[in-house]
């Protein structure tokens, strides 16, 4: 086991919610970070890792509901909180924490390692 | 004797659990007060499926045989996790960890075996542990880690070539791992395969991916010097080396006999037993599983272990006293890696008097063996191709004079189907392997009720073991029920999430006015929106509605999102309407011109007669439309896809009727109709069908005499079926509007995804007919009636590009964010 590196959080706001139609998902990049943010009927938001762990389909062109994910390239599916596979082995997508902020913006939380200078 | 016996098993496995399932149905609970010592923390669990779930096809939660709580339910006192140490055979006490000293009147040892670890240097830390990085393949716990471990690493090393090495190389290369597999013999599987055979399986599995290294003896597993000491390679016997980053010791199992032998009881390589299954040495101690040695042979399948529970249980209760264990067969059906495998008897040719007879089919990894002594079976072999195996393994196990003809026994007979061949199987063949239960024990389980795979399997437990014998429990099940074969209610569900069939569904979405696939979810389904089943449910809610359904656009399919075919990397294909298959040389350069423009990956003819632009971007699809100024052509979605046409009366000399005009006039009139499924249709002007007219959903051919053949249900893709004449009629408009009724028919009744050739198969051409042909009848102009006017709400979809419904409805590119607020 690696001792796990030093971490900086940050919090980014996306702009308004309605840029994602209502149970679909769009890609957005955060610094460097393409993320894919789907939105549920009730305007829940969940954030993961944009391609597919499978054959890198586009995840936020999948379809959506009651929690899960399934991508459009071979229907795999995955929980939308966890990022867990349901009933595939693929590896666990990367999930981050997203929100709804006052401004009814999407606010997405993003932890990456601190880079050391050289 | 006192009237409650107490009854201590040592071993919670697929031996121990099997011969407490028996007592419990063989005697009432009253006579034998049970207890239970199991070294492994859970239930008892079917361990043969620990192959998938290492390679993802079972999830671990779904291989319990008996959960915790049956043996609660069942009185049974188990000591989950905890492990035996001794028998102090004196009190008559078996002692456990923990302290635990439980006294029996009768114990019964099922402790199964222990993985071989060969003296290979490095396996170990200094503590006795395995080094990290280092797994043996034997219980949930192990595959549980090596899980866990495989997610992290790249490249895995198997150490053995036999049954459970190799399943293990497959859960780790299903895992995403290079996977290496090293064997000190000179074939696979020597011990069940001969070297051809075992040449044609590594070959086989070659071209899956996994990579193979014979006749090598590893030596030493190393390990990196800093950090966590994690395993970085092996080393072998010539000095060659091979990095990776886990490695699975699979080199054979040996009996567990450590307590037994600590004990004081006979053993040998296994714990000796008498035909009874008694123990050598002490009368009230008994064995069975693979720790056994009986007439000096070791087992390392379930079936024998099942066989001697059986017979073990059959003896204590009193209700088959005289029973005796006898050896078991020595013949096995398995799947290594998904090949099927049946073996049995000696697989060498040994005797000079031996006849062998060998089919091999190298591309398909077939082959197969019979070594045929004085007109019987000695030994076979059959791998890749398990068809005839049933009628096989019979013809060894009871030792019968074989047919002149050897053929008979390694190829199906022709035309022959499965169930044909089931017919012709006698009362006794064994059909499922792990649990013995013939083809007549499934015969009388079916002729008592049970009339779907799930109950049959309930009742004889047929298929419950590996499972590879499913498609042959259900032939028989086919053969006996005789037509009444009661499906599981969900295959009639017309999506799984809402328990009803089409036609229910229908009507309660159309009594209870459900107009949305999220308005059918909260009616229906309470509220949880299953995303396998909302494509489904839209399909139908614009069938039922038509221009009132009100579509939310995120129970569509991303291609009807965006009107377009998604391919492997995310780009879309595009594929205009060339009504008929006719073109100008106008229409040609603009498409050439947009394919140029917009950087087309690859312009294609079809299959379908028109002109495929592929590798689009998402956002680019509007532009090209527009440019393109043609119409959708639907290659994308469940709806009316083609017709193809002939060249026809215009230019052909054979031409009997207008066909390309019929095929324009088809096309226009159906396109964008949705469907359950695709529907492809072709018009040929006469009965020389230049465009396979009958080989398509709705097929029309001219024939002599003005007329015109409607043929429907036909397919030439993953299936191949010639089409039934639906009608015969007197003008082209005649045939659309005949067409038109039945694919109302057909969108009404079919389930989702089923197409045409199923459909026209599943109601029967005859039906049909009579149903659609009758104009006495007030159907077929009432579907007439539905098929105008859905043909009247039709709009071109690939309209949207100029308007699209949500401003973000064509971008792929991201959207690039703002402000970083915090950090
Ligand atoms: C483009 C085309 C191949 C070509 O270059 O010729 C094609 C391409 C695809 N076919 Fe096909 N089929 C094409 C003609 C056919 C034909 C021949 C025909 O239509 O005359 C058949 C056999 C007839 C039939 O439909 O059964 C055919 C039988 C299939 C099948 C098997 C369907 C079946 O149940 O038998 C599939 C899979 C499916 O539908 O589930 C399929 C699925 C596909 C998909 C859509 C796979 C997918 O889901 O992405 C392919 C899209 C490739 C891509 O990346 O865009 N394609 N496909 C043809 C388009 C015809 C058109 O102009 O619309
Ligand atoms: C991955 C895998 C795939 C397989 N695939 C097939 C297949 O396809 N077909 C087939 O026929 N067979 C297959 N087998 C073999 C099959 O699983 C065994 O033949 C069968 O499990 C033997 O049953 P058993 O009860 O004798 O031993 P086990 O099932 O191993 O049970 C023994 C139990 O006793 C417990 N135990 C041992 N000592 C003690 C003690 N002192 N105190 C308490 N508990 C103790 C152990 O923890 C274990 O739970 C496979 C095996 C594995 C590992
Ligand atoms: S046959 Fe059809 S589905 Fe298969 S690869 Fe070709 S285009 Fe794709
Ligand atoms: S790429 Fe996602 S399921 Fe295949």
């Amino acid at each position: 086991m690696t001792s796990s590196p030093a971490k900086t959080t940050s919090t980014v706001d996306l702009g308004p919610v309605d840029q994602i139609p209502v149970g679909e998902g769009r890609v957005f990049m955060v610094g460097r970070i393409p993320v894919a943010i789907f939105r549920d009927r009730d305007d829940n938001l969940f954030a993961t890792q944009s391609l597919c762990p499978h054959k890198g389909g586009p995840l936020a062109d999948g379809i959506t509901g009651d929690g899960q994910l399934q991508c459009p390239l071979h229907s795999f599916k995955f929980e939308l909180t966890t990022g867990n596979p349901i009933g595939n082995d693929c590896k666990s997508l990367k999930t981050y924490a997203v929100d709804v902020n006052g401004e009814n913006n999407i606010e997405i939380t993003i932890e990456r390692p601190r880079r050391n200078v050289t | 004797m006192p009237e409650t016996q107490r009854l201590v098993v040592v071993g919670n496995g697929m031996a121990g659990a099997r011969f407490v399932e028996e007592i419990l149905a063989k005697s009432g609970p009253e006579k034998f007060a049970v207890s239970m010592f199991g070294d492994e923390p859970q239930g008892n669990y079917n361990r043969i499926l620990l192959s998938g779930v290492l390679s993802g096809t079972h999830d671990s939660k779904d291989i319990y045989i008996n959960p915790l709580d049956w043996y609660e339910r069942n009185g049974i006192t188990l000591f989950a996790g905890v492990k035996a140490i001794g028998i102090d055979r004196q009190s008559k006490s078996v002692y456990a960890s923990g302290g635990h000293l439980m006294p029996y009147d009768k114990l019964v040892l099922a402790t199964g075996s222990l993985p071989f670890m060969p003296p290979i240097s490095g396996l170990y830390t200094d503590d006795g542990a395995l080094a990290p990085g280092v797994f043996a393949f034997r219980t949930l716990d192990d595959c549980t880690q090596m899980i866990n471990h495989a997610a992290n690493v790249r490249r895995a090393v198997v150490i053995g070539g036999g049954l459970l090495g190799l399943e293990a190389a497959r859960g780790l290369m299903n895992r995403g791992l290079e996977v290496h597999v090293v064997h000190l013999a000179k074939h696979l599987m020597e011990n069940q395969l001969d070297a051809e055979s075992g040449g044609l399986l590594k070959e086989t599995l070659e071209e899956m991916g996994v990579t193979f290294h014979l006749e090598k003896l590893t030596q030493r597993v190393t390990t990196g010097v800093t950090g966590d000491n994690h395993v970085n390679g092996v080393e072998f016997n010539d000095g060659t080396k091979l990095d990776c980053e886990m490695v699975v010791v699979s080199a054979g199992i040996r009996p567990n006999v450590d307590m037994a032998k600590l004990s004081g009881l006979n053993t040998r390589r296994g714990i000796l037993v008498n035909d009874d299954l008694s123990c050598r040495n002490d009368p009230n101690i008994y064995a069975i599983g693979e720790c056994i040695e009986h007439r000096s042979v070791t087992y390392g399948l379930v079936a024998p272990a099942w066989e001697q529970a059986t017979i073990l249980a059959g003896r204590l209760t009193m209700t088959d006293p005289h029973v005796r264990y006898e050896g078991s067969r020595t013949s096995t059906k398995l799947k290594v890696m998904g090949v099927e495998l049946a073996v049995a008897g000696n697989v060498h040719a040994d005797d000079e008097r031996d006849e062998v007879v060998t089919y091999v089919e190298p591309s398909r990894g077939v082959y197969k063996k019979l070594i045929v002594r004085d007109g019987h079976i000695t030994g076979a072999i059959l791998l890749g191709d398990g068809t005839t195996a049933p009628r096989l393994l019979q013809a060894f196990d009871r030792d019968e004079q074989l047919p002149k003809d050897r053929a008979e026994l390694l190829f199906p007979i022709m035309t022959e189907s499965l169930a044909d061949d089931i017919a012709t199987l006698p009362d006794e063949t064994q059909i499922c392997n792990c649990n013995g239960v013939t083809k007549g024990a499934i015969v009388e389980a079916v002729n008592a009720g049970n009339r779907s795979y799930k109950s049959v399997s309930d009742a004889t437990r047929a298929g419950s073991g590996c499972g590879s014998c499913k498609s042959q429990v259900e032939a028989v099940l086919e053969f006996a029920a005789d037509g009444l074969i009661a499906e599981d209610p969900s295959a009639h569900y017309y999506v799984p999430s809402i328990p009803m069939g089409k036609t229910e569904l229908i009507e309660a979405i159309k009594s209870q006015g459900l107009k949305s696939v999220s308005a059918v979810f909260n009616t229906l389904a309470g509220g949880r929106e299953d995303p396998v089943s909302k494509i489904g449910l839209a399909s139908l809610l614009k069938t039922i509605w038509d221009d009132e359904y009100d579509d939310e656009r995120d129970a569509r399919f991303i291609n009807d999102r965006v009107h377009a075919n998604i391919q492997k990397d995310g780009t879309f294909s595009v594929v205009p309407r060339i009504f008929g298959g006719i073109t100008t040389p106008a229409e040609l350069r603009r498409i050439a011109d947009v394919a140029e423009k917009y950087n087309a990956g690859m312009v294609k003819i079809t299959g379908g007669q028109r002109i495929d632009l592929l590798g689009i971007p998402k956002e680019n699809l509007p532009h090209v439309w527009k440019e393109l100024g043609m119409p959708s052509g639907h290659a994308y979605t469940k709806a009316f896809r083609t017709c193809k046409t002939c060249v026809g009366t215009d230019f052909c000399r054979f031409g009997l009727g207008d066909s390309t005009q019929l095929g324009i006039d088809i096309e226009k009139r159906f396109q964008g109709v949705e469907m359950p499924h695709k529907v492809k249709m072709a018009v040929s002007g006469c009965p020389r069908n230049c465009a396979e007219a009958t080989v398509k959903d709705v097929g029309v051919i001219a024939i002599e005499g003005g007329k015109w053949e409607i043929y429907v249900g036909g397919a030439a893709g993953a299936s191949v079926r010639k089409g039934d004449v639906l009608a015969v009629v007197d003008s082209p408009s005649e045939a659309i509007k005949v067409m038109g009724r039945f694919l109302q028919y057909y969108r009404e009744n079919a389930k989702y995804l089923e197409r045409t050739y199923g459909f026209v198969e599943r109601i029967g051409i005859e039906p049909i007919r009579k149903l659609l042909m009758d104009e006495t009848n007030a159907e077929p102009a009432r579907l007439d009636e539905a098929m105008q006017s859905t043909v009247a709400s039709y709009v071109d979809p690939w309209l949207e590009g100029l308007n699209p419904i949500h401003e973000s409805q064509f971008l792929t590119k991201p959207v690039t964010s703002a402000t970083v607020k915090k950090s």
